[in-house]
């Protein structure tokens, strides 16, 4: 598979490196300092077209390419670790649900303003039981006359206190399992819903992860999301895709930490010599360089599989895998390159090795991605 | 209104090197951008779209992969793309080019034409100016600010000076130099960049434009380049702590030394 970038491309990833290098970095360091959501920086991405890529021109977006869009969190994260999952989390856990599963007439009333920003997306599925083993969903949803009413709470909500639109997975009927989990579409403030605490986290510190809490929430019936029972595989299939974005923010942020080492050790003398003419420093450097080019292609093959419509799951789960690991490694070592200073803040790499962790984590722990690449290798019989 | 925004593709100066043995710019592995301050120019035209609907031609002389600015410039905004490409323009100095691009703009209509101050390449300022002097335009150099009110025939414009600025009214048609300075240009539009490669490019040859071809390109060009080069770096000097007199023996004493007296 080629990846050299075709023209269009090419333009797009001139615009986003701008974009990044002039919007997203300096603010970087302050949002993480003072655990501030940017709003700002979300509204100049919506100006330009940024928050909806990949949704095609009927729906309001841009109708560029699955690998552009993922270009963007690359870019992004690789200043910002934040910006990056901002855009990942309304991208592929908001928009793509709706696109991939919604009827002609909920693509038509939530795609035009998510494409274009005026809305911001996020994803419900996580509970305090409910992680890894998702299939624990205690929110619950009956139906009642033209509604549904949800009850119940989830954690661990990217975009929380700022989406304006959640793709919410809640039980519908126990008794299936897996196949009683439906998907709905609720609007932030119906009456009911409401955004619970706001996570103190390690790293990431600019994105709102909060609870939504549902008490007796009542939307409309046209709210559900594909077929009642749906909801476990329209919340596995998206993850799937969501995976690659997580996938493209480690990368960005591997990438981030690789260019101030270069720079850092290339200004820092010790023993009378830069640190980058040690050759301890150019074997660990060129060890380093090479798992972030062996990651990226793993990303890119992930994205242009899915751009083309092939199965993706497992290139999605190896992505993920590979590129989360590397960043937390790059990260490490590029604190370590930096000494005493990188251990504080006035260097960026600090924040990133914090961002890097949760990459690891969510959207499927290693330990997930791990299941899927093995389940590709030992299919059920 | 219609708008042409006159744009050059320059490498970008703040990567660029000098072979110290030729004098000339190493341009291997040196990104082509957008003139800064054409960029600027342009983004007062997509202004004056945005707010009165102007129509925005943008329009370029140089070599066929000069196309990527006028790619950039559709993902900015703009609404036809004109690239002057031929090798007749070749080693064309600043009036050759201005010739070139007046044989061009004589055949489009306008109401205003736009250009950047300066090209951070050359840096000579003439190319504009003398555009306008060959289509017996009124002009404003070095414009920081363009209002309009909808039915007037004539902008008022902000002149950088060195000691201020100018406030003056232009009739139009006519044509304005820019600064980069004068409005922060927006970010191409993701939408426009996936159209920007399916959308018309115009080629236009020599051929094709209203100019006396004697004044194009290297023949055109009376200016010539007798030889760039690297100033070398001069050693530190040497500071003396004396008093006047003292300081007079002492630049006398040196400058014998080294027989320049």
């Amino acid at each position: 598979m080629d990846f050299g970038f075709n023209k269009t491309e090419e333009l797009f990833k001139q615009m986003i490196c701008e974009f990044a290098t002039r919007e997203v970095k300096s603010l970087a360091a302050e949002i993480d300092e003072e655990e501030r959501f940017p709003e700002e920086t979300v509204k100049k991405m919506a100006e330009t077209g940024l928050m909806g890529i990949s949704v095609p021109v009927a729906y309001g977006g841009a109708g560029g390419s699955h690998l552009m869009y993922i270009m963007a969190v690359e870019e992004l994260s690789r200043v910002c670790g934040t910006t990056g999952v901002i855009l990942s989390a309304h991208t592929s856990l908001c928009v793509e649900p709706i696109l991939q599963f919604g009827n002609e007439a909920q693509k038509m009333k939530y795609l035009p303003k998510l494409a274009s920003g005026e809305w911001l997306g996020a994803f419900g599925l996580t509970e305090p039981n409910a992680g890894t083993d998702a299939a624990g969903q205690q929110t619950y949803a009956v139906e009642n006359g033209d509604s549904w009413v949800l009850n119940g709470t989830k954690i661990f909500i990217t975009n929380a206190n700022y989406a304006d639109v959640f793709v919410v997975m809640a039980m519908t009927d126990k008794s299936q399992g897996t196949r009683g989990i439906s998907a709905f579409i609720v609007e932030a403030g119906t009456p009911g819903f409401s955004i619970g605490k706001k996570e103190k986290k390690m790293g990431i510190r600019g994105s709102a992860t909060a609870e939504l809490i549902f008490e007796n929430c009542r939307i409309p019936k046209e709210n559900l999301l594909g077929k009642p029972g749906a909801g476990f595989k329209i919340a596995m299939i998206t993850l799937d895709g969501g995976r690659i974005g997580i996938a493209a923010q480690a990368l960005g942020i591997a990438q981030g930490a690789m260019d101030e080492t270069i720079r850092y050790t290339q200004e820092r003398k010790q023993f009378g010599k830069p640190i980058s003419a040690f050759q301890n420093t150019q074997f660990q450097m060129a060890g380093l360089e090479t798992k972030v080019q062996a990651a990226r292609l793993l990303v890119y093959s992930a994205s242009v599989r899915k751009g083309l419509g092939l199965p993706y799951a497992k290139d999605a789960a190896m992505a993920k895998l590979f590129a989360s690991e590397t960043a937390m490694e790059v990260t490490t070592k590029a604190v370590q390159f930096h000494g005493g200073y990188g251990y504080t803040r006035e260097y960026p790499v600090e924040r990133m090795m914090r961002d890097a962790k949760i990459t690891e984590i969510y959207e499927g722990t290693s330990e997930v991605q791990k299941m899927v690449i093995a389940a590709s290798l030992y299919p059920k019989k | 209104m219609k708008i042409i925004v006159c744009i050059k593709q320059v490498p970008d100066t703040t990567e660029i090197k000098i072979d110290p043995v030729t004098g000339t710019l190493i341009r291997e592995g040196v990104p082509s951008i957008m003139n800064p301050d054409d960029k600027g120019g342009l983004e007062l035209a997509l202004r004056l779209k945005d707010e009165f609907g102007a129509h925005v031609t943008v329009i370029t002389m140089g070599p066929p992969q000069a196309e990527a600015i006028l790619r950039e410039a559709y993902a900015m905004g703009a609404d036809r793309a004109i690239l002057l490409t031929d090798r007749k323009f070749a080693g064309a100095d600043t009036l050759a080019t201005s010739h070139a691009l007046s044989g061009a703009l004589r055949t489009l209509e306008y109401d205003l034409i736009i250009a950047g101050r300066q090209a951070i390449d050359g840096d000579t300022a003439q190319v504009g100016p003398q555009t306008a002097e060959h289509l017996d335009l009124p002009q404003v150099s070095y414009v920081e600010e363009v209002h309009y009110r909808e039915g007037d025939r004539f902008l008022r414009v902000r002149k950088q000076t060195e000691e201020g600025y100018q406030i003056l009214e232009v009739a139009l048609p006519c044509m304005l130099t820019v600064l980069a300075s004068a409005s922060k240009a927006r970010y191409m539009r993701v939408r426009g960049i996936v159209e920007a490669y399916g959308r018309e490019m115009e080629i236009w040859t020599a051929d094709k434009i209203d100019v006396d071809e004697s004044k194009l390109g290297l023949k055109g060009s009376p200016t010539w380049v007798n030889k760039a080069f690297t100033r070398g770096v001069k050693p530190a000097g040497t500071v003396h702590e004396v008093t006047p007199e003292e300081a007079v023996d002492l630049i006398v004493g040196k400058l014998k030394e080294k027989f320049i007296i």
